[in-house]
């Protein structure tokens, strides 16, 4: 296993994912001897893992079973344990494409918080790219390197422990894209320009507030960026759902049950709507908006160093 | 080459040697470079309204008329002199505020001073291009769903990734830019071949596309039902050889090449189309030149085809020998079909443990999709979902989001396969499922009865 290379089978030493069910799901560092406790019962890493086929089945102690997958940025995105505020894979798919990386991109970030932008970034410029991540917090850096080495990509990062404020990201005239979501931006701004390449390249700056866009989006004007472009993107999900209405009575059901009620024992009719009048409803199939859903993470903006 | 770009025709001649990103200015046909940053004129005028309450809409604020514009234009003037002339001869345009000044400045900008920046393709760029210009083309998938299912597919280098799509090669370029080479893609293709206008707008090198390999669609069911074996069979052990199968004479070819033209007139077809922009320059250097040599050419076409067919042949052998190891570490899905039938049967050549994207302009068809997927199993963390995208006009005290982009950007199902189940843990699954379903509807009932 790696974040950057799929595996077949697991391993020991690998970062799986332990699939519960219903959006449930966590972590585990796969380890000869240990055992992990689920609420379906206990999984003995070197017995129901080490060897098996990533994407199996795998059946607990108490009979229920869980689903092992292979770890992948987007669901470490969901299960990593949170240090900061992180990004979520909705902005990061923006992010990703807005900054045009690709394999062989060096990219420079800041800060590197929780790391759940940074795996994205990796995976998505290996296996011949580089991410520079600058955190001025030292235990959170220190805990970067430490999971970057656990998820077999150490080759591909560099972390820094420096405020990129004052210090900048440590490179210059090498990056072919920033990105910032640090509290105040515009500070950067001058070095996020120095480390792009000579040639040119793209920068993104998160932020959740916008006079923060701002103040950013003036500073991008005075070094000179282009095409600043500022956005914000939302995702919706869906749940699937059969929903049934009941039909009104109008007071000419009777009339009604005898003539529909005939075509209804027609059992073709499996659609999208399947009229069940005995029962006095219609069914059909719906997607659900959530009850409630993420209504603002942060603006995202762009710009070209040219 | 002339080329015609809003409005405005062009010879990119004089652009060749520049950086990705230069501004240029159109001139009467040609290309001039100005400067990248325009010395922005100081506003001499300093002057501004508060407010609008004293300006009329009468119609006379402009004292240049239709004709004297028009004769400016015709002057060959520099756009931003029009610009200036247009400003001392508005009336109204000192009582403006500020903020209506620099609006007024910037449209009458936008239309005398056409400036032309030249940039590098890119995923960002073609797909909000395409999205913009010709949404019909790539089934209105709006260039953030496109984003999403680049990351939810986990696209990166070194996978094998199957993608189905009708977005005029759209999707192929963004995987294969995702991909940078590394790691090989089987596109498969309804009908004649697989359409790749787009993807050649990415400008990817060759080495780019000698682990692209195409299939097409309707052979997918004789290879899933492993009919399709022994229809290229026989073929495969010549393949090795083709050299000598050129030098074996026509008559042995032309009997398979007909045999083949039965049996997959599609990839000819498709093959053909790609011809097209190189033979037609060969051909007219063939009429003029050879034409005596003609039949000889044509015998030489003949024999051209054959390899053509050949190699054809062994792209196509190479591409099934991929999927039918059923170990792709991805699937892309973004077409015009329902997407339900594609996903059944292109699922199967999947490794368990492996993302799947499908895209489809409307939700209904994938919500038939996901109930299908719970039928068969083998795939987990099903998600329908849609994403909205604002883009915001961000200007000292005048921010705002711009337009709401709502509906028309398409859906997603997305979700992991997992390993099946060949017992019947399955369908004691459903079956659950299937009890889980009606009892609200039962509940319901019970309640009108009390």
């Amino acid at each position: 296993m790696s974040f950057v290379e799929y595996g077949e089978t697991i391993k020991d030493g690998d970062t799986a994912i332990v699939f519960l069910g219903h959006e449930s799901m966590f972590p585990v560092k796969v380890q000869h001897g240990t055992v992990t406790q689920t609420k379906y019962g206990v999984i003995r890493h070197s017995t129901d893992l080490i060897g098996k086929k990533y994407g199996s089945k795998v059946t607990c102690s108490k009979g229920g079973w869980v689903f092992i997958l292979h770890p992948t940025p987007e669901l470490w995105t969901m299960n990593l344990p949170h240090r900061t505020q992180i990004l979520y894979s909705t902005d990061i798919s923006i992010i990703t494409m807005m900054l045009e990386l690709k394999p062989g991109s060096i990219v420079c970030e800041s800060g590197t918080g929780s790391g759940s932008l940074s795996h994205a970034l990796i995976r998505t410029v290996a296996p011949t790219g580089h991410l520079y991540t600058v955190e001025f917090h030292q235990q959170r850096a220190e805990k970067a390197r430490e999971e970057f080495r656990e998820h077999g990509v150490e080759h591909l990062v560099t972390v820094t422990n420096q405020d990129v404020c004052k210090n900048g990201f440590g490179v210059s005239n090498i990056a072919d894209a920033v990105f910032l979501d640090i509290p105040s931006p515009w500070e950067a701004i001058g070095h996020a320009k120095s480390a792009l390449k000579a040639e040119g390249g793209r920068i993104c700056s998160f932020s959740p507030c916008i006079e923060q866009v701002q103040r950013t989006c003036l500073t991008m004007e005075e070094y000179g960026f282009t095409e600043i472009n500022t956005l914000e993107i939302l995702l919706r999900v869906y749940n699937v759902r059969t929903i049934s209405l009941q039909i009104p009575d109008l007071g000419k059901a009777a009339e009604d049950n005898s003539s529909t009620g005939f075509d209804s024992s027609n059992p073709s009719n499996q659609g999208s709507l399947c009229p069940n009048l005995q029962q006095g409803t219609v069914q059909f199939k719906s997607g659900v908006p959530l009850r409630e859903m993420v209504g603002h993470t942060g603006y995202l903006t762009f710009a070209t160093k040219s | 080459r002339k080329i015609i770009f809003e409005k405005q025709w062009f010879y990119l001649d004089n652009a060749i040697g520049h950086i990705y990103g230069t501004t240029f200015e159109v001139t009467n046909g040609g290309n001039l470079q100005p400067k990248q940053e325009v010395e922005e004129t100081p506003t001499e005028t300093k002057e501004a309204g508060t407010d609008n309450r004293n300006i009329v809409d009468d119609g006379k604020s402009q004292k240049l008329t239709h004709d004297d514009i028009k004769a400016l234009k015709d002057k060959g003037i520099k756009g931003q002199e029009i610009v200036q002339q247009l400003i001392e001869n508005s009336t109204t345009f000192r009582d403006k505020t500020e903020f209506a000044q620099d609006k007024y400045i910037k449209k009458k900008k936008k239309k005398y001073e056409a400036v032309i920046t030249i940039v590098k393709p890119s995923t960002r760029i073609l797909s909000t291009m395409y999205y913009a210009r010709e949404p019909g083309k790539i089934n209105h998938l709006r260039y953030d769903t496109l984003a999403q299912m680049l990351t939810l597919g986990n696209i990166h280098a070194g996978s094998k990734v199957i993608v189905m799509e009708t977005c005029a090669g759209l999707v192929l370029g963004a995987v294969m830019e995702r991909m940078g080479g590394y790691g090989s893609i089987i596109q498969m293709y309804p009908g004649a071949g697989p359409v790749r206008a787009a993807t050649s707008c990415f400008g990817f090198p060759k080495p780019f596309f000698e682990n692209l390999h195409e299939f097409p669609l309707s052979k997918v069911h004789s290879l899933l039902s492993g009919t399709f074996s022994t229809e290229t069979l026989p073929s495969e052990p010549e393949e090795n050889t083709p050299v000598e199968e050129e030098s074996n004479g026509l008559t042995d070819g032309k009997q398979i090449s007909l045999q083949e033209t039965e049996e997959e007139p599609a990839p000819e077809a498709a093959m053909e189309i790609h011809q097209t922009e190189e033979q037609e320059t060969l051909d007219i250097n063939d009429d003029v030149e050879f034409k005596e040599n003609k039949e000889k050419e044509s015998k030489e076409n003949v024999r051209e085809k054959q390899i053509k067919q050949w190699e054809r042949r062994r792209k196509l052998a190479e591409a099934a020998a991929l999927l039918r190891e059923k170990n792709a570490d991805g699937l892309i899905v973004a077409s015009k079909f329902h997407p339900t039938p594609l996903l059944l049967s292109l699922l199967e050549f999947v490794a368990p443990s492996r993302p799947f994207v499908v895209y489809c302009q409307y939700k209904e068809p994938l919500l038939e999709c996901y109930t299908k997927l719970r039928e068969r199993g083998g795939v987990i963390n099903l998600k329908l979902s849609e994403t909205w995208l604002r883009n915001y006009q961000v200007l000292p005290d005048r921010s705002h989001p711009k337009l709401l982009m709502s509906g028309g950007g398409g859906y997603l199902l997305s979700g992991i396969t997992v390993v099946l189940d060949k017992g019947k843990s399955d369908s004691t699954l459903l079956e659950t499922l299937r009890m889980e379903e009606p009892s609200p509807k039962r509940c319901k009932v019970q309640d009108l009865h009390c």
